[in-house]
């Protein structure tokens, strides 16, 4: 039975007790109909892999550590991932704050702009990125199948995930506490490293750890761009496919298992390392 | 409010521009430029194509319904979420995200095992009532479902919170039933947060990619949905359909979010 508990960070409207003791008879429905699919969908799949993987024991995980083509892919994935991460934490918050503090003619364009690479379908993303660096791109250069094409296409579809969690909070950020700062005598520079920074710092990790789950997860923007050299080109996703159609399951599954493992523990990192940093401003 | 200095702000301002100009407005552009390098014509090619046309109708239909789907399912969540008290609340909510997280691949992976004919858990038992998931059109809305779930939840959970259920309880008092107050109270109230969830989850459903890949088996002309087809018609060198399906699809995605950009402003008012 469910009492009057009241949520931790949630807004607090309610003036009264929860109206509902549990639920009723029409809401239980509603949540076993949406948890029943939920699971077909979601949980059940997604624990297949993991029984999958694990049903060779350990074998089938020492095979694939052991497999280089592999580990190339994966070190190529999580160190692109790493940089472009750092990359977007920072062009991030410089264009989140460019949106909200800068004032110049066509900005609400950039605004739009930003969505592009979440709207985009990812085999565009590799395409429109091909136009311009690819053979016969108007610049000259040509990044298609090196590792230059692979930083280019994870820092276009991760582009957005700081900008848009960092957006909101420097909207709703107080301007009295910049300029009590100010008045108190710090500088410009103490004032955005003492006072804007730390209430920053919980948004640019959120986005960070959505832009790096999305980075080692990559997969449509590189199919055209990259060529999946293998040892050179080739990411994660790519070998988890190749696995599949190979016949493998058990190795694909393997694959993807450290995967979802590498993005749980980033996200987990990148939590402990915003709550030191946070606790320390 | 504390002035940034004049030269640190232009210094941004031209780091930012540079850096969006040169990684996504310069780039998209082209696409454009090279769709219509004869005009129309590489347009009308492309739509001749029976291959093409059978793709984009797929993709529409396929799109369609797993927005429907998440719709219903987000809308349902969230107001469970929000409104109700059940053991493993917070431990649904914080599965429900967990689809962005995982790679395409991985989805049309996890799919493929639980639901193919040959060795999947539940792929054999359901192929002999008829019903091929794997390689048919399920298992595409499946596919395309599972990408694009948390969407609209996202958008509507912190507007159901902030709206706050006053309204609802005073419907009720004055005697209405749960399907009036859903439909006269709390549906107007989060209309916009599930217009913005639906056009989100339209534009990455038409989109989808490597799980689809996985999932659909890519036979042209019958489970190949349209972002196979450019990847089909780029590597074949008939770049110019390429770009035109390209287009298309991009069109479709900008559009999105143009209405939503737009829509987002009425809200704030």
């Amino acid at each position: 039975m469910a009492t009057a508990t009241v949520v931790a960070g949630r807004p607090v409207r309610r003036r009264r007790a929860v109206r509902t003791g549990g639920l009723t008879r029409g809401s239980a429905l509603g949540l076993g109909v949406a948890l029943t699919w939920f699971s077909l969908l979601v949980l059940i799949p997604l624990s297949a892999v993991v029984v999958k993987a694990a049903g060779g024991g350990w074998q089938t995980f020492a095979d694939t550590f052991a497999n280089d083509q592999t580990m190339a892919a994966l070190r190529l994935t999580v160190s692109t991932s790493v940089v472009i991460t750092a990359v977007n934490m920072v062009m991030g918050t410089a264009i989140a704050w460019v949106l909200v503090r800068d004032h110049f003619w066509g900005k609400r364009v950039l605004d739009v702009i930003i969505d592009i690479p979440f709207a985009l379908p990812t085999i565009v993303a590799g395409l429109v990125l091909l136009s311009l660096y690819g053979a016969d791109g108007p610049l000259g250069v040509d990044v298609a199948n090196t590792r230059k094409a692979v930083l280019l296409a994870i820092a276009f579809v991760t582009l957005p995930f700081v900008v848009r969690t960092v957006q909101p909070v420097l909207e709703e950020l107080e301007h009295d506490v910049e300029e009590a700062s100010a008045s108190l005598g710090a500088s410009r520079l103490t004032t955005f490293r003492r006072v804007i920074l730390p209430t920053l710092v919980p948004a640019i990790f959120a986005g960070a750890s959505l832009s790096f789950a999305r980075g080692i997860s990559e997969y449509g923007s590189l199919v055209l761009l990259s060529g999946n050299l293998p040892g050179k080109t080739e990411v994660t996703s790519v070998r988890v496919l190749s696995y599949l159609e190979g016949g493998n399951p058990a190795s694909a599954a393997a694959v993807a298992t450290i995967m979802l493992v590498v993005a749980l523990l980033a996200i987990v990192t990148l939590d402990v390392v915003q709550r030191r940093v946070s606790r320390r401003g | 409010m504390v002035e940034t200095p004049t030269a640190v702000r232009w210094l941004l301002r031209v780091v930012v521009v540079g850096y969006l100009f040169m990684l996504i407005a310069w780039p998209t552009s082209l696409v454009v430029q090279r769709t219509f390098e004869h005009g129309l014509e590489g347009l009308r090619v492309a739509l001749s194509d029976p291959d093409v046309t059978h793709a984009l109708w797929l993709t529409a239909q396929v799109s369609v319904i797993a927005v429907i789907i998440n719709l219903v399912f987000g809308v349902g969540v969230s107001l469970l979420l929000v409104r109700s008290r059940f053991v493993g609340r917070r431990l649904l909510s914080a599965l429900i995200d967990l689809p962005l997280a995982v790679s395409p691949v991985v989805v049309g992976l996890a799919l493929v095992l639980v639901y193919n004919g040959r060795f999947g858990w539940f792929g054999p038992f359901l192929e002999q009532h008829g019903i091929q998931v794997v390689f048919a059109m399920p298992g595409m809305v499946m596919a395309t479902c599972f990408v694009a779930l948390p969407l609209v939840v996202r958008e509507v959970v912190p507007v159901l919170e902030e709206i706050g259920d006053d309204q609802e309880q005073a419907a009720r008092c004055l005697g209405a039933n749960s399907m009036q107050t859903f439909w006269r109270i709390t549906l107007p109230g989060i209309k916009w947060a599930v217009v913005y969830g639906v056009v989100l989850s339209l534009a990455r459903s038409l989109g989808e990619f490597g799980a689809v890949k996985v999932v659909a088996g890519n036979v042209t002309g019958e489970t190949q949905l349209a972002t196979l087809v450019v990847q089909q018609k780029y590597q074949n060198f008939e770049q110019e359909t390429a770009y035109s399906v390209s287009f298309i699809l991009a069109a479709a995605a900008v559009l999105c979010i143009v209405i939503v950009s737009l829509l987002r402003p009425k809200e704030n008012r």
